[in-house]
């Protein structure tokens, strides 16, 4: 198993260096709510970056291009564009606002020169267009060059208009909306590896949509219980895996993961797979539960392995294997003493995301304090990494940073009093395949690159 | 930290006792407190909710166990303390030496039947609430916490339950069901009437239909 506290050594395999490339965001220290940062995702290629807020806008980075005449840019994501994707709502039956909040953004598979992505927040569902537009038609025929109408009469030739170029202007429209079919808040979407459909999942039932119907979704996993008084259990994240389109996973706030095969029955309430590690009987507490509740569920790029966010652990699962995880990384174990105050102060349930590499070789997850944690599967190497604006200067090697849990404090390392617990850094991205990272820090999004990038 | 202020006994395991289940029952009012406090704005988050109501359970089950839900809990003397939650020893480790059976979960009701219902275990150490507060405000929150308590004493099996105990709409008014308005019996609709209005809707077999008859209700509302 893998130590807690940071080993000191970079990881991510071949002894890793990484080092800050980039920020975005305000630099005040007031933070405006709408600008929290709720979720990052890489586009398939890596080459998009979207990032969503609690504002409900999107802001999509592209990656620029190499270019000899500028060689410290390359590499380096700007914006492309920028959108409100979801609006706030009022429900007017319950008399209760719905957040504009962007829960998840999840990209579709690139099939021609658009861009798809899905974004959802507690309730609707909407599928975006972006697309470039970097020519205008002109010399039309029953317009003028300023758009005015011409007098149909008063035309005497016909002409073809021509394209020609113009600023690159990019759009973005919505295409689908997908809504009305969740009572529950929406915590995770996922799209199917046939690229025609998607779930999407809240506190209690998993919807199957197709891409192209708005007005009906299939309801595949329902744990209502028919008296909402025995409810004890809901929904917490859900995936479908990336090759096998008819498998998929949720996790719940027990800390059970279930793996369903939608070829067994239509209604997946009894799954193939159940995924439970027995519970270590000496370090049961009250907070036992809480602290099992799976945040986040992530499956390996290569299909075998699926991890699991817990709050004080990463968990790898091999899915043959249902009665433990293969791997048990601890993010910040120090935390374990002080669970009573992290539940008073509500700290307790956040809910930290996890990612992999593009190779699957090493995972990456949130912690306090802007601090976030990388694991080296095949080396057994763990390191803290802090995404703060005093290591911000260009190509500047992150110093890997240790937690004091208790005794003397060394030099250099933070004691656990003394962390910021409002600086939680929940979401984070690994590009597909290269070793690039992007870490939201409440409204900055910070961007990190190997030295050898 | 939290041994200040406290009463020291003769025997040492004396000691410890009060100690552990003061802070359990802070606990428990802590954790009652999160459940009834929700944003009245936006809906509240279920998980959390589930999570909360679980450990309120476990922390009941519990204290109906070793029979201290009939022990009156001594009022630590005007000790405005945060500062006993914050050492988390007794509480973050594991709950007792020797392990005690599981609770029976067959007999919930002939449990808490045998806890008198007029003994609230309230008067709540004051805790946090002591202090500053003015003395109306600490009279109307002790009394919203014997309100909880008595509907977590009341003889239906699974008292917590009733925190989940009406379907989607009224759900989230928690406030409501903690205070026994679901039960209709109790008083106190100030402020609650919005939520007392919210009839439960009758329970559909699918989220479709649930959803077709709020739309249909939605519309009538908007163009109203």
């Amino acid at each position: 198993m893998a130590g807690a506290g940071g080993g000191g050594c970079p990881a991510g395999g071949n002894d890793l260096q990484w080092c800050f490339s980039q920020v975005k965001g305000a630099v005040d220290e007031d933070v405006a709510e709408a600008d929290v940062i709720s979720t990052v995702e890489f586009s398939h290629s890596g080459d998009l970056l979207a990032t969503g807020d609690k504002g409900g806008r999107v802001v999509i980075f592209q990656r620029e291009q190499e270019n000899k005449s500028r060689p410290h840019s390359r590499g380096e994501y700007n914006v492309y564009s920028t959108f409100q994707s979801h609006e706030p709502e009022f429900d007017y039956l319950k008399s209760l606002e719905i957040e504009e909040k962007i829960n998840k953004i999840r990209w579709l598979p690139q099939q021609s020169a658009a861009h798809f992505l899905l974004s959802t927040n507690d309730k609707t569902i909407k599928l975006w267009k972006i697309s470039e537009r970097d020519k205008r038609a002109e010399g039309y025929n029953l317009k003028d060059e300023d758009g005015r109408l011409r007098d149909p009469f008063r035309i005497t030739a016909l002409r073809v208009p021509i394209l020609k170029p113009m600023d690159l202007m990019v759009e973005a429209s919505p295409r689908r909306i997908f809504a009305n079919a969740h009572t529950y808040h929406i915590n995770s979407i996922s799209v199917n590896s046939d690229h025609e459909t998607y779930l999407s999942a809240d506190d209690l039932r998993i919807n199957l949509w197709h891409l192209e119907i708005t007005d009906r979704s299939f309801n595949i996993v329902d744990i209502k219980p028919a008296n909402m008084e025995e409810l004890t259990e809901v929904i917490t994240a859900a995936e479908f895996h990336p090759h096998q389109c008819n498998v998929l996973v949720y996790s719940s706030s027990k800390g059970t993961i279930r793996l369903c095969d939608m070829r067994s029955s239509a209604l997946c309430d009894r799954h193939s797979k159940f995924f439970e590690e027995p519970e270590d009987p000496s370090s049961r507490s009250f907070f036992s539960e809480i602290i099992s509740s799976v945040s986040d569920v992530k499956f390996s790029h290569s299909g075998r392995y699926m991890m699991t966010r817990d709050y004080l652990s990463v968990k790898v699962w091999d899915l043959n294997m249902e009665s433990r995880p293969v791997e048990t990384h601890q993010v910040h174990e120090y935390l374990r003493s002080k669970l009573c105050s992290l539940y008073e102060n509500d700290c307790i349930f956040d809910k930290f995301e996890c990612c992999w590499n593009g190779s699957d070789s090493a995972i990456m997850t949130g912690s306090y304090n802007n601090f976030f944690r990388m694991f080296d599967r095949t080396t057994w190497r763990d390191v803290t990494l802090e995404a703060s604006r005093e290591n911000s200067k260009p190509r500047a090697s992150l110093k890997p940073r240790r937690v004091c849990a208790g005794g003397k404090r060394k030099k250099d390392e933070v004691s656990v009093d003394s962390l910021d617990f409002s600086k939680k850094i929940l979401h984070t991205a690994w590009h597909p395949a290269e070793n690039i990272i992007a870490v939201a820090a409440t409204n900055n999004l910070y961007i990190f690159q190997d030295k050898a990038n | 930290m939290f041994a200040r202020g406290l009463k020291r006994k003769c025997a040492e395991d004396e000691e410890a006792v009060p100690a552990y289940s003061l802070q359990r029952q802070s606990l428990l009012d802590m954790s009652l407190v999160k459940l009834q406090l929700c944003h009245m704005l936006v809906e509240p988050n279920l998980c959390r909710s589930v999570l909360i109501a679980n450990t309120v359970r476990q922390i009941q089950e519990e204290m109906t166990q070793d029979g201290s839900w009939c022990v009156p809990v001594p009022q630590t003397a005007g000790r405005a303390s945060r500062d006993r939650l914050v050492s988390t020893e007794i509480l973050c480790r594991s709950a007792r030496e020797g392990a005690r059976p599981a609770p029976d979960p067959g007999d919930p009701a002939s449990e808490l039947q045998v806890v008198p219902a007029a003994q609230a275990p309230g008067a709540p150490p004051g805790g946090a609430w002591d202090g500053d507060g003015p003395r109306e405000n600490r009279g109307s929150f002790h009394k919203s916490l014997d309100q909880i308590f008595e509907t977590l004493e009341s003889q239906s099996p699974g008292a917590v339950e009733e925190l989940f105990s009406d379907v989607d709409g009224s759900y989230y008014d928690l406030d409501a069901v903690l205070t026994g308005m679901v039960g209709g019996a109790k008083s106190g609709q100030d402020g609650l009437e919005a939520f007392a209005s919210a009839a439960a809707p009758p329970p559909s077999a699918s989220c479709k239909s649930d959803l077709g008859e709020l739309d249909h209700v939605v519309e009538i509302l908007v163009e109203t």
